[in-house]
């Protein structure tokens, strides 16, 4: 019995706003703690929270770019539970009316993306301060409050490297989005994983695990496949899968259940009393529609549509925008372009390697045929190692194609009466045997000459 | 001096601003008072000799005001009736009260309460009972009890109370003051302690309607920090009604007839004989969810407060206990530092919002709640107001309803409807039964503030209620 | 009506360390506020009464994303029972 794996996916999107979500501190980057805290994120008596503007406008950008359904009215509700990472004792989030429903990005359907608030950081700390064997935690406030947009799949995924694939997606859209830094290192971009497996083929869901705390691309997919192989060898072995909580530890590769919380699951969600919902109007949402960049797959069909590129082409310069927005600039045929682009993009890292005025003016030297595309690439060896321009390059090392002079026509002509015994094959009806004048042709030519001319004039000489 | 504090606060301040009275003698006349208080009705007298400066033309004119506890003073003891906060001071201050001392209103004490608003005596303040002026054995009503029993001993001229089920109302009625609980989001809540958020309502307790409406027009407003404030959609107007000509009195049988003391009943029908003199028609009505009311109040009431006190942990303020770990450090502070109506109520309110009772409980409560709104909208169609008692009797002994909870809970039986619908309602004293006060409690709709103090004037002067024994 | 594990129950939710005694006052004095509340059972079924979530029928009162001066840490730290490093100092949750 083959099992396959079924994994969904929940993120967690710090919104790059300039204050939290419900109070107007500004959201901090390694300052010292407790230096980005007001009465309101520190959860003091009579205090009240304000719903930050710009993380609605972002999560409704979100839910429009990843083609989700944003409900005419949503709430927020709070999620109840004590932890000292929790100034309020709750956690103000949206429960069971979200700010947006469904939605699909590449192969993956989403389920919902939400707003909540984040919580604060605790540092463990011994009696001594040291950061070892834990006796006491230090809470530090300045996180607290940051924005979040929850994003939950469906558990469209099947395996570890997909899953990494799709996140990476994932990660690139709301980058181009500008909503958030989805860093994961940072702590920006946040994966859980849900994992369980099922016999191939069928369509039960088995018992899913909840997998936690993966702070990398690289030890998502470790983490999921670890899970993925302890479930399938549990039920190899006739065991039973248990739901529970695990943390991966990248070092070991090993699984730990993390403390259970017990009661911590009873939420007692209720709506928050103290904000009022959010309705979104015509203009909230236009301005969300306006602020939307073209996101990949638009692109990528736009580049086809308009420039007839080659799918795999617009589909490459759509995901990868620092090279599609190269494209956009280098002036010339577009397919060409496109052509000169790609051998760019096969010898440099970045766009920035060559400015765009230059690759122009290589792409207008290929078309004027003042270069064959052969030495047009060695040019663009050239740019990128050194920079320049084309023209000059061309001239300095002399890889200019050959001239409309007999010059080239003369070397044909010997290069024909060296080889008499190619001419001969060639006239008997092996015309592949011309490869074997081309070759010497273009060593004499140094490259210089145009293959199309050179296949032409060797017809024209033997009379084919 | 004992002339100076027979004025009522717009007398006071239309003396201070045709230059005719300092308000600094205003000051220190109430701060001895206060000071010399033996009702324990203030948990915070003001140190300070002078007050603040104010502008020669603030509305309030400098009459000095007493503020319920709950209401967070940067930098003065804030501590909502509780040990849990003991000694918090808070480095913020309530909107609501930043607008009064703005209006020229300065805060010469803070005054006890029922422990986190949670109470109809303020027996259950952790800093001990504070008593009726009316008669020392008996309570002054709750939760806004230290409010209300100073202004009617004249310790203040006005106080500022919060009324969450009848926190203003029922100890206006019981100390034979006035006191108001505006529409909801009328004032904003920034800054006052939370109890029940969807409920909470500050609101003054004053001598007469004229204070009342001077004291509301400082405070209404749309506030930032609070999403929920709406502030009132015309001026608050200083009443003038003499009369209530055309006025159409709704009288509903639920919070009229059983339940009530003869006494308060009695009083109440001789008002109604009043309005009706005043040219008010005066109609018997139903509100037919009105009894399921209380049910409704103390499942919802108690859910938001056991979220809203879930932040008293001990980790940021307030008490801590020792405790070896996290867990006990909270149970424990908690434990410590919450009395005990507090842990039933967050108790209560737990299991009405716990996996599986949600719906039962909490859910069924919100639906009842829609429907006591809508029993009020229609009585719209027929009536101006809906007229009741304040509170189904007089004050009672000390003591006399801490062994039941269930038996205190049912003193809000008049109040809690106009609560759970978000409407305005005030009390007006309107007699006496055994020589203690009783009150007249006016709801009108949503926003209806204005109308409500005129009609309140013009029964409050054909009243002709004497308070002086209370400050006597 | 409430029996002695649930009263413990909710009190562990609830983080109150009650006393014996107060577990069993409790106990019935929440289960006679209970009996008292199951009142609203009498209104029978109330399926398409929509629930009053707020009272107040206004939507997008919203925030513009303008920082705001946030409390200099002395103020944030002042009424800490326990601060230690810049924070509020808490036995650590995973000890006991």
């Amino acid at each position: 019995m083959t099992l396959e794996p079924v994994i969904g996916l929940e993120i967690h999107v710090q919104l790059s706003t300039r204050t939290k979500m419900f109070c107007g501190c500004e959201l901090s980057f390694g300052e010292e703690p407790n230096t980005r805290t007001c009465p309101v994120c520190l959860g003091m008596p009579g205090t009240l929270p304000t719903a930050n503007a710009q993380a609605i406008h972002y999560g409704l950008m979100m839910g429009m770019a990843l083609g989700s359904e944003i409900a005419p009215r949503s709430i927020f509700h709070r999620k109840n539970y004590f932890y000292p990472d929790l100034a309020k004792g709750y956690q103000i989030s949206q429960y069971d009316i979200p700010l947006c429903s469904g939605g699909r990005l590449g192969d993956v359907r989403l389920h919902r993306i939400h707003l909540e608030e984040d919580a604060a950081k605790l540092v463990h700390v011994g009696q001594s301060g040291r950061i070892h064997g834990s006796d006491a935690s230090i809470v530090d406030y300045n996180r607290g409050g940051t924005p979040l947009a929850e994003i939950v799949t469906e558990p469209d995924l099947h395996s570890a490297e997909q899953a990494r694939e799709w996140l990476t997606l994932l990660r690139e859209t709301l980058r181009q989005l500008g909503v958030s830094d989805v860093n994961m290192e940072e702590g920006s971009l946040r994966c859980d994983a849900n994992i369980s497996v099922r016999p191939a083929g069928t369509s039960e869901l088995g018992t899913k695990t909840e997998l936690k705390n993966m702070n990398s691309f690289r030890f998502l997919e470790k983490g999921i496949n670890a899970e993925i192989e302890r479930q399938t060898a549990l039920i190899e072995a006739g065991e039973t899968v248990v739901q529970e909580t695990l943390h991966f530890d990248p070092v070991s590769g090993g699984l730990s259940p993390l403390r259970s919380k017990e009661e911590a699951h009873d939420y007692r969600y209720f709506p928050e009393p103290d904000l009022v919902p959010v309705a979104p109007t015509e203009e909230m949402l236009a301005a969300a529609r306006a602020a939307l960049p073209e996101l990949p797959a638009a692109r990528a069909e736009r580049y086809e549509r308009e420039w007839s590129l080659p799918a795999d082409t617009a589909r490459l310069f759509a995901y990868e925008p620092a090279w599609g927005d190269y494209f956009e600039r280098v002036e010339g045929e577009p397919r060409t372009v496109a052509n000169w682009v790609t051998e760019l993009r096969a010898r440099a890292d970045s766009p920035a390697a060559v400015e765009s005025a230059a690759l122009t003016k290589l792409v207008a030297l290929v078309e004027a045929r003042t270069v064959t595309a052969g030495n047009a690439r060695v040019v663009l060896d050239r740019l990128v190692a050194d920079g320049g321009d084309p023209a000059e390059i061309v001239e300095r090392e002399d890889l200019g194609a050959m001239g409309d002079s007999g010059e080239l026509a003369g070397i044909i002509a010997r290069v024909i009466e060296d080889n008499a015994d190619v001419v001969e094959r060639i006239r008997g009806g092996n015309t592949k045997a011309m490869g074997a004048l081309v070759g010497p042709i273009m060593r004499e030519t140094k490259g210089k000459a145009d293959g199309g001319e050179v296949n032409r004039l060797i017809r024209e000489q033997l009379g084919l | 001096m004992s002339d100076l504090l027979e004025l009522t606060a717009a007398q006071a301040a239309a003396r201070v601003r045709a230059g005719e009275l300092d308000p600094a003698d205003l000051w220190h006349g109430y701060r001895e008072r206060a000071a010399a208080d033996d009702l324990n009705a203030f948990t915070w007298v003001s140190d300070r000799d002078e007050p603040e400066a104010i502008d020669g033309d603030a509305p309030l004119g400098g009459v000095p005001i007493g503020v319920k506890d709950l209401f967070c003073t940067a930098g003065i003891p804030s501590q909502a009736g509780s040990r849990i906060l003991e000694g918090f001071r808070p480095p913020y201050t309530a909107t609501a009260v930043e607008r009064l001392t703005a209006a020229g209103a300065p805060v010469l004490g803070k005054t006890n309460q029922d422990e986190f608003a949670m109470g109809s005596s303020t027996e259950n303040s952790a800093y001990g009972p504070t008593l009726n002026p009316w008669d020392r054995t008996r309570v002054p009503g709750g939760s806004s009890g230290g409010s209300a029993a100073a202004v009617a001993a004249g310790s203040v001229p006005w106080s500022i109370g919060t009324d969450t089920g009848g926190s203003i109302r029922q100890p206006a009625a019981l100390c034979g003051i006035v006191g108001l609980k505006p529409t909801y989001g009328a004032i904003s809540r920034y800054g006052m302690i939370a109890f029940a958020s969807s409920l909470d309502q500050a609101g003054p307790f004053t001598r007469d309607t004229t204070d009342a409406a001077l004291l509301l027009a400082a405070m209404a407003g749309k506030d930032p920090c609070d999403s929920t404030s709406l502030g009132l959609p015309e001026p608050v107007r200083l009443p003038e009604a003499t009369d209530l000509k055309g006025v159409r009195l709704g009288v509903p049988e639920e919070l009229t007839g059983e339940g009530i003391e003869p006494g308060v009943l009695e009083a109440f029908r001789a008002t109604l004989d009043l309005a009706r003199e005043l040219g008010a028609t005066v109609e018997t009505t139903h509100l037919p969810h009105a009894p399921q009311g209380l049910a409704a109040y103390y499942l919802i009431a108690p859910a938001e407060c056991s979220s809203n006190l879930a932040r008293y942990d001990g980790v940021r303020y307030g008490h801590r206990a020792d405790a070896p770990d996290l867990l006990t450090m909270y149970t424990r502070t908690r434990e410590e530092g919450f009395g005990a109506e507090v842990k039933r109520r967050v108790m209560l309110g737990t299991y009405a919002l716990s996996s599986g009772y949600y719906d039962a409980y909490y859910g069924r409560a919100q639906k009842v709640r829609t429907l006591i709104a809508r029993d009020f909208d229609y009585s719209w169609e027929r009536f101006d107001f809906i007229v009741s008692p304040t509170a189904p009797g007089v004050a009672f002994e000390l003591g006399a309803k801490t062994a039941d909870p269930l038996a205190m809970y049912l003193n809000d039986f008049c109040t809690v409807p106009m609560s759970l619908a978000g409407i305005p309602a005030i009390s007006i004293p309107n007699g006496l039964a055994d020589g203690l006060p009783v009150g007249f409690q006016i709801a009108g709709p949503a926003f209806s503030e204005n109308r409500i103090l005129d009609a309140a004037h013009a029964l409050e002067q054909a009243i002709g209620f004497d308070g002086s024994a209370g400050r006597a | 009506m409430l029996s002695r594990d649930q009263v413990l129950h909710v009190a562990r939710l609830a983080r109150l360390e009650l006393t014996d005694e107060e577990i069993e006052r409790f106990g019935s004095e929440l289960s006679n506020v209970l009996d008292y509340i199951e009142t609203i059972e009498q209104l029978g079924d109330l399926g398409d009464i929509p629930p009053t979530s707020h009272v107040v029928e206004v939507e997008n009162v919203l925030r513009a994303d303008e920082p705001r001066p946030s409390l200099p840490v002395e103020q944030a730290l002042a009424s800490a029972p326990e601060a230690a490093l810049g924070g509020f100092r808490v036995p650590s949750p995973g000890a006991g």
